[in-house]
């Protein structure tokens, strides 16, 4: 962030959008590289602090691997996992194709 | 008086002693939201056949001569990002609009327990995202104290619904102020604990490593009452605390002689509203009246917390928010037919028809606020932007929590204003959504430095509105926050005071 950052395209939008799993419309994908921009632009103001020698925090505590007892607990039955899944078989979440190329879903 | 007006602390020695029975005292509140929240739409759900069940049952336990809990017949809202398994959570967003939790959040099993009276889940902004309670799927909150204005967010529900006497107590979280703004706005208590006091298990996730459950009512006292059952370790959520829970009600009537203040003079930086400098001010005085001392100190990093809190909240929303993916619960878009609907990404071209009901159900589900969080987390995630973005903030968080460290080495608070302003009028900030992320300019420090902080009326302007005052303390110094506050509340009226305009609400 050494160089201020250089405004964001339709296309790296796009691309953003994809990995975020988020069909976006045209109009959307206008507005939102405008809006991006801008807040990135914003967010840019920390690249003044001179932070190499600053530990990244990603946490406010100090807690640090908490183990519970490794004995067997209660846990949801399949039906309370399946109560609200759009789509199921009583045993399984029924999603469209994994693999494939994308048509009907 | 009239249950409504009365204090939790009141209510629940009333109900103790017989004087009111929980199906009145839960009837008055139902009543009352039943003939305002038509206006004022503080609420996504009230559970009225529920709760009188409820309130019923206890009045025959306590007829009976059976223990009851804590909190026996109390009313209590719900922010509806809590987990409740007899109420629907939405999170104001249509992705999760009539989903019923499979178990309960550990604060709403902790009230359970207490024999709270659940009457309903409070408005928010979507998912917990914003400042104004606009970003709600379900339509924007009113404030009471001017119906054009917002009531804050993004507990704005939890903060109008006591300020409208709809409820005398409702669970907020706070992620970036979010309690502590829209009590601010609206003129109640709202306190932030200490990041890991309150179990986040059943608390929908947006920034895990900021967000805060905790109490909001009409005074410091009423916080305290509720925290004494809402906080404790829980083995459920391993950042929750394994810290005795202090009697904190017991732990109010204390003088402040001795009690060093913070006051950092950055706050009174141009935009600050001068009716707001003046409330900030005369608080000073009165808890200085009271015996605190005050003295300046510096936050040299204040400046960053926007900038910082507006990559790492994102950058976990977007992480946290992937578990939306219409397959397991909430939205699910429908099958297309045969044509992808979004012709822009056609180029690119979905990765398989899973992915497309992925993305489909995604962009269905979720409103603007929250596509662009989620959009701007991910980018700022994405290889070549991770160290200059993500890690950049994560260091500046380390800084901002050093200057934190720094101050309470010569101060035991940090005194000064939630907010610049006044509650702004619906609509004036929404079509600017990085003027809507500057409203936390005083509040999202807290957060990233996992410290705690209450938020609590410290006069009014000329045109009637809420002023709040802030304090913050070091880790795990709530009672000395709830002592300050119930002190100042001791000394002045201004918590005291109810809007005209619900009571000119008629159903």
């Amino acid at each position: 962030m050494t160089t201020p950052p250089q405004p964001l395209t339709a296309k790296d939008v796009a691309k953003v959008a994809l990995l975020a799993r988020l069909a976006l419309s045209e109009s959307d994908l206008e507005r939102m590289t405008g809006e991006l921009s801008k807040i990135v632009g914003f967010v840019s103001m920390l690249g003044e602090l001179e932070t190499s020698d600053v530990a990244p925090l990603a946490h406010p505590l100090d807690t640090q691997n908490v183990f519970r007892d490794d004995v067997p607990a209660a846990s949801l039955s399949t039906a309370e996992a399946l109560q609200s899944a759009p789509r199921h078989d009583g045993e399984c979440f029924l999603v469209p194709a994994v693999l494939g190329d994308s048509g009907a879903a | 008086m009239q249950p409504i007006e009365m204090s939790a602390v009141d209510l629940v020695a009333a109900l103790r002693q017989g004087d009111i029975t929980a199906v009145q005292c839960t009837t008055a509140f139902l009543d009352r939201i039943e003939a305002t929240n038509g206006t004022i739409n503080a609420f996504l759900a009230v559970d009225r056949d529920g709760a009188l069940t409820r309130a019923a049952d206890i009045d025959a336990r306590r007829k009976a001569g059976k223990p009851l809990g804590a909190l026996a017949g109390l009313p209590v809202a719900l922010k509806d990002v809590l987990c409740t398994t007899d109420m629907p959570t939405t999170c104001a967003s249509k992705m999760l609009q009539g989903f019923r939790p499979p178990y309960d959040a550990d604060v709403v099993a902790r009230l359970r327990n207490a024999d709270a009276v659940f009457v309903g889940k409070t408005n928010m902004d979507e998912f917990a995202m914003g400042g104004s309670n606009e970003n709600s799927a379900f339509g924007p909150v009113r404030n009471p104290w001017d119906l054009s204005r917002a009531p804050g967010g993004s507990s704005g529900g939890s903060a109008a619904c006591v300020a409208g006497d709809m409820a005398p107590v409702a669970i907020g979280s706070d992620t970036g102020g979010s309690i502590r703004q829209p009590a601010g706005l609206c003129g109640i208590t709202g306190l932030k604990p200490t990041y890991g006091r309150v179990s986040r298990r059943g608390l929908v996730a947006f920034a895990s490593s900021l967000d805060q459950i905790g109490p909001m009512a009409r005074s410091a006292a009423d916080c305290a009452l509720i925290m004494e059952t809402i906080a404790g370790h829980d083995p459920g959520d391993s950042t929750s605390l394994a810290v005795d829970v202090p009697r904190y009600t017991d732990l109010l009537d204390k003088p402040l002689a001795g009690v060093r203040i913070g006051r950092v003079p950055e706050h009174y930086a141009e935009g600050l509203d001068p009716e707001v400098a003046k409330g900030v001010d005369e608080a000073f005085a009165v808890l200085k009246a009271a015996g605190a001392t005050v003295h300046d100190v510096k936050l040299p990093h204040a400046k960053y917390g926007i900038p910082t809190y507006y990559l790492i909240a994102p950058c976990e929303a977007s992480s946290n928010l992937a578990r939306y993916d219409g397959a397991h619960y909430g939205h699910r878009a429908e099958p297309g037919k045969g044509h992808r609907a979004e012709p822009s990404q056609q180029a690119d071209g979905f990765e398989s028809p899973l992915v497309e009901m992925y993305c489909r159900s995604r962009a269905e589900g979720f409103g603007p606020e929250v596509k662009r969080r989620i959009m701007l987390g991910t980018y700022a995630l994405s290889a070549g932007y991770y160290d200059a973005y993500y890690a950049k903030a994560l260091r500046v968080r380390r800084l901002i929590r050093q200057d934190y460290l720094d101050a309470f080495q010569s101060v035991d608070l940090i005194g000064g204003p939630v907010s610049a302003t006044p509650a702004f009028k619906l609509g004036e900030k929404t079509d600017d959504p990085l003027a809507m992320y500057l409203v936390d300019l005083y509040t999202v420090g807290t957060n990233l430095a996992g410290v705690g902080g209450i938020s609590f009326p410290c006069g009014f302007t000329k045109s009637g509105l809420p002023i709040g005052f802030q304090l913050q303390a070091p880790p795990l110094a709530e009672p000395l926050l709830l002592q300050a506050a119930d002190r100042f509340q001791r000394l002045t009226d201004w918590h005291r005071r109810r809007p005209k305009t619900t009571g000119e609400v008629k159903a």
